[in-house]
């Protein structure tokens, strides 16, 4: 059925047939072009969502904050400071009396993340307690960008950080580190 | 003697035409940012979502579904006492992101699709003496409630190089209101990050 046939050659026995026309046609190229535009548009219509992380926030009432203080220990906690430029500190239990003391860290895969995966495992044999894990407290200045921000909230998904928490109130020791040197 | 590729051509222009119809053309922002990205892949909700789009330390505010969008316009309109026609509320429902002040939205609604991106437009008001982002979002979470029966889902879609505070100013601002619990488009990062 692929090629329009004009009927045998005519003429073998003298007579003048007039030529028979198939009503079939080659429908092979039409599915081509079909399924290649199925194929876009299929791609295109899922492909176009946008992805997004969810973010969850803690309630925001100042009468309540100021009555039950939440205390943690500081030993779990490790705090984030995002400044200008990409400059990020961290540093692990009080700013006063600190567990380890501020440190300027790259962001990514050879900066953040391997002392994230250390010091997770390290507050899991301190609490030895799989529910009391690593508090990470994030930081972010107010010269810092949403892009810093994001990173380190990816950082939290990677390693799989499962307390964390955004802290907009800066200590006038943590201001100085972020602006010092 | 080749097969009978008929049936086979209905099929596929059958799926062509659907998948066709379902496809959304995609309107242009007026407001375009850069989003960071990030390995997470949840997939955002496709109804029951209003976008606030954080860019240039300016506010814009995207809403989905027609019915939401004309009664959240009918519910700004009450509370502004600015008037809006029927084919005004129309054309609204059609538009995607916005970023004027409530007096200036007519002017807005009245132009054409292709002059709303290259209008200057400044931004929602967000400050604390006239914050009709928070009015914005407040009658867009009760007219979602009244026609869908749902509670609104809120994402924020900012910019990477936006700074800190314009972000946390939209997120108070969603704070204020009990919405804890929000998403934040990205882009997508590759494994190896």
């Amino acid at each position: 059925m692929a090629e329009l046939n004009t009927g045998d050659g005519g003429g073998k026995d003298g007579k003048v047939r007039s030529k028979k026309l198939s009503s079939k046609v080659d429908l092979t190229a039409m599915v081509d072009l079909a399924f290649l535009l199925i194929t876009f548009f299929m791609l295109t219509t899922t492909l176009s969502k946008p992805q997004s992380m969810s973010l969850a926030l803690p309630d925001k009432d100042d009468n309540e904050i100021n009555n039950k203080e939440v205390k943690v220990d500081e030993n779990r906690t490790m705090t984030l400071l995002l400044g200008e430029n990409g400059k990020l500190v961290y540093y692990m239990g009080l700013i006063t009396n600190p567990l380890i003391a501020p440190k300027d860290i790259a962001y990514g895969k050879n900066g953040i993340r391997p002392e994230l995966i250390a010091r997770k495992k390290s507050v899991l044999e301190y609490t030895g307690n799989p529910e009391k894990g690593i508090i990470v407290i994030i930081k972010p200045s107010k010269k810092s960008k949403y892009k810093n921000l994001i990173d380190i909230l990816d950082e939290m998904a990677i390693t799989d950080v499962k307390t964390y928490a955004i802290v907009n109130d800066f200590l006038p020791e943590e201001t100085k580190l972020l602006e010092g040197k | 003697m080749s097969t009978d590729m008929t049936a086979m051509c209905d099929v596929a222009f059958l799926l062509l035409t659907f998948f066709i119809l379902t496809a959304t053309s995609k309107v242009p922002e007026a407001l375009p940012v850069d989003t960071p990205a990030s390995t997470v892949e949840t997939k955002l909700p496709e109804s029951d979502l209003a976008t606030l789009i954080v860019g240039k330390d300016k506010v814009f505010f995207d809403l989905k579904g027609k019915d939401v969008r004309i009664r959240t316009l009918e519910l700004m309109e009450d509370k502004y006492g600015v008037k809006f026609s029927e084919s005004d509320k129309t054309e609204f429902s059609l538009m995607s992101d916005f970023g004027v002040p409530i007096a200036s939205l007519k002017g807005l609604i009245d132009m054409k699709s292709s002059d709303r991106i290259k209008a200057d437009q400044p931004g929602i008001p967000k400050d604390s003496t006239d914050n009709q982002l928070r009015e914005w979002i407040l009658n867009a979470r009760k007219a979602n409630i009244e026609v869908a029966n749902k509670e609104l889902n809120f994402a924020i879609k900012g910019d990477a190089q936006e700074n800190y505070p314009a972000i946390q100013k939209v997120m108070d601002a969603l704070q204020d209101q009990n919405v804890n619990s929000f998403s934040l488009i990205t882009g997508k990062r590759g494994k190896d990050f």
